[in-house]
């Protein structure tokens, strides 16, 4: 399919993408009307090698069973196969196994960070602690860029502590501007969360500026790296934030689990945001004491075939090397930006050059609605994401109310870029916006 | 027919093309905004009641649909010929083609009732769409605008609709 065109200098062989394609299943599916896949939705959710299928069903087999507690076989070789999961899935993300909470997903992390912000707030706050203690007057900044998982939870934070939101604006290619951060990130400033990059634009932030900021004025990091850690070489303790989120399902890894990663330092002394069973030491019939991190945060049966199921895809990522990955999506990204700037009626909402942006390209194609461009691109089995991609500020920002968005993956070829571009191209004249 | 042309059927593409009853007037006896949360497309609509019900009439009359809206060619098309197919209609007339419209969503493609057939005229092009269940959402968005202004006027609150701030 990939044709014997020399592949980019540093990304993948073109040997070597048949052989990713025939590790993930669904890829070889024929949809109605006879047509083959063309997955293009990989930020909505990456599709699965086998590996990972094949790591859950071996534990669910051989291994199930409650971790942290229970003195039997089973459950010692279940904790030991959940940790050692931890700990691969940290170090693939430059953090230690310590400073690394399962959650969710993204959004369980970030509500779990809301939560333990909240619980810092209640007014018992003591120590250390108090840094986590948001007062009326105080400011939270996030940017018109975030992803609503990344955006109404901090809403929310501000209206229980009295906080006020404030928010870093995007450029005209949907990258959170640096330029009006000494404005926004004021001495009250307790707290910036931002996106490492947009789902919507692709756009890649430039974390460090951000970091200097908030640093200058003491306040929390909070980096959502659900669409970069799948795509890019993602170095926790290289980027300087205090919190990172990131989603398992989005890098080629189960749903039901993600994580919230937290500098070792500040997790010590955080409050937990959910308590009850496992996180706990001694329990009276009035009171508690927390497990140290990342356990304090982790109340609850955890998900531990999904723990190792993304442990799988961790695996998999790093032995195919994500600055291999990248540069493959990179190059795939330029393939697809090219074309689209030769069609008439798109327009790219986003940086139109690949550098410095993922493989996320949304659409706004004129005089045809996302929903009917996705319903026609569907048509030909190109499976495609429409409607605002729970980013609506950013896509009022562009002056859009939704989008029609290719997202690439790994897996995906440059004849599938134009297969995909072949069929757009077709989608105003069937809507008879041109004739 | 194609799977693709079985949604938009030539009648429905005209009517996205050229809606009716779209654009807002006043005065008003009930208006409402809804939003389809997939997408964000928003419609508000706006309903005129003629006189209260008497002796005679026992039911009012929706004397009068207006709206606006932004919206894929689905949502905008049976915005466009609900209006043509319950204007001046009785109010529980068009309580009752609100509920069946209702049942042709549901149906799937699969064949529908008579009185479904017989009653929603031109709105029966929207059954390729029932096949479609992330479309439906997009077809009675004007549906759920019509029922809610029309609870607010029989309410007699007259009220403008609550809009979120900085949309
Ligand atoms: C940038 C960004 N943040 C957060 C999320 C939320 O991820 P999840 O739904 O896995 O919690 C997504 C996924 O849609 C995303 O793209």
């Amino acid at each position: 399919m990939t044709g014997s065109s020399p592949q980019p200098e540093g990304g993948l062989t073109a040997a070597e993408l048949v052989a990713i394609r025939a590790d993930f299943p669904v890829l070889g599916r024929r949809l109605a009307g006879g047509h083959r896949l063309v997955y293009l939705d990989t930020a909505a959710t990456a599709q699965r090698p086998r590996v990972v299928e094949d790591a859950m069903r071996d534990f669910a087999e051989n291994r199930n069973a409650g971790v942290h507690r229970g003195a039997h076989q089973l459950a010692a070789e279940a904790t030991e196969a959940y940790e050692d999961a931890r700990t691969k899935i940290a170090a693939f993300l430059g953090a230690a196994p310590w400073e690394l909470v399962f959650t969710s997903g993204t959004t369980g992390a970030i509500n779990l960070l809301v939560a333990s912000l909240t619980a810092a707030a209640g007014g018992r706050a003591e120590g250390a602690a108090r840094r986590f203690a948001l007062l009326p007057g105080d400011r939270i900044v996030v940017t018109q860029a975030e992803h609503h998982s990344n955006l109404v939870p901090w809403q929310r934070l501000a209206a229980v502590t009295g906080a006020q939101l404030a928010y870093l604006r995007v450029d005209a290619e949907g990258r959170v501007r640096t330029d009006d951060l000494a404005d926004a990130v004021t001495p009250r400033t307790r707290l910036v969360a931002f996106t490492h990059a947009s789902n919507v634009s692709g756009a890649i932030t430039d974390v460090a500026t951000v970091v200097r900021a908030a640093q200058a004025v003491g306040a929390l990091t909070v980096l959502d790296a659900a669409q970069s850690a799948p795509h890019l070489p993602f170095d926790f303790g290289a980027l300087g934030v205090d919190f990172a989120a990131v989603s398992a399902h989005k890098m080629l890894g189960p749903n039901g689990i993600g994580a919230l990663l937290g500098r070792s330092e500040l997790l010590e002394v955080m409050p937990p945001g959910f308590t009850g069973g496992s996180m706990v030491e001694i329990v009276t019939m009035s009171e508690a004491t927390f497990q140290p991190p990342p356990t304090r945060f982790e109340a609850g049966t955890g998900p531990v075939a999904q723990a190792i199921g993304w442990a799988a895809a961790v695996g998999y990522l790093a032995a195919l090397g994500m600055d291999r990955i990248a540069a493959h999506e990179r190059a795939l990204t330029a393939r697809l930006l090219d074309q689209l700037g030769a069609l008439a009626g798109v327009r790219v909402l986003g940086p139109t050059a690949a550098r410095g942006r993922t493989g996320a390209v949304a659409l706004d194609i004129a005089g045809v609605h996302p929903h009917d461009a996705g319903q026609f691109l569907d048509d030909f089995g190109l499976a495609v994401r429409v409607g605002h991609h729970c980013a609506q500020p950013i896509h009022r920002a562009f002056g859009v109310t939704a989008s029609t968005r290719a997202s690439l993956g790994l897996y995906n070829t440059a004849a599938e870029i134009d297969r995909f571009v072949e069929v757009l191209s077709q989608v105003r004249g069937y809507f008879g916006v041109v004739r | 027919m194609s799977s693709l042309d079985s949604i938009y059927q030539e009648l429905i593409m005209d009517h996205a093309r050229h809606p009716q009853g779209k654009g807002l007037t006043e005065p008003f006896d009930g208006e409402s905004f809804q939003v389809n949360p997939t997408c964000g497309d928003q419609v508000r609509l706006r309903v005129v009641l003629d006189a209260p019900p008497d002796a005679d009439r026992p039911s009012s009359r929706l004397s009068q649909v207006a709206w606006d809206g932004k919206g894929c060619a689905i949502s905008q098309a049976s915005a466009s010929i609900m209006t043509e197919l319950v204007a001046g209609l009785p109010v529980d007339r068009v309580e009752q083609l609100d509920a069946l419209f209702s049942e042709l969503m549901r149906s799937r493609g699969a064949p529908v009732s008579a009185a479904v057939e017989d009653a929603l005229g031109d709105a029966l092009a929207f059954a390729g769409v029932s096949r479609y269940p992330m479309r439906v959402k997009c077809a009675i968005l004007g549906w759920m605008a019509l029922k809610d202004a029309l609870s607010k006027a029989l309410a007699g609150d007259a009220s403008p609709a609550r809009v979120p701030e900085g949309i």
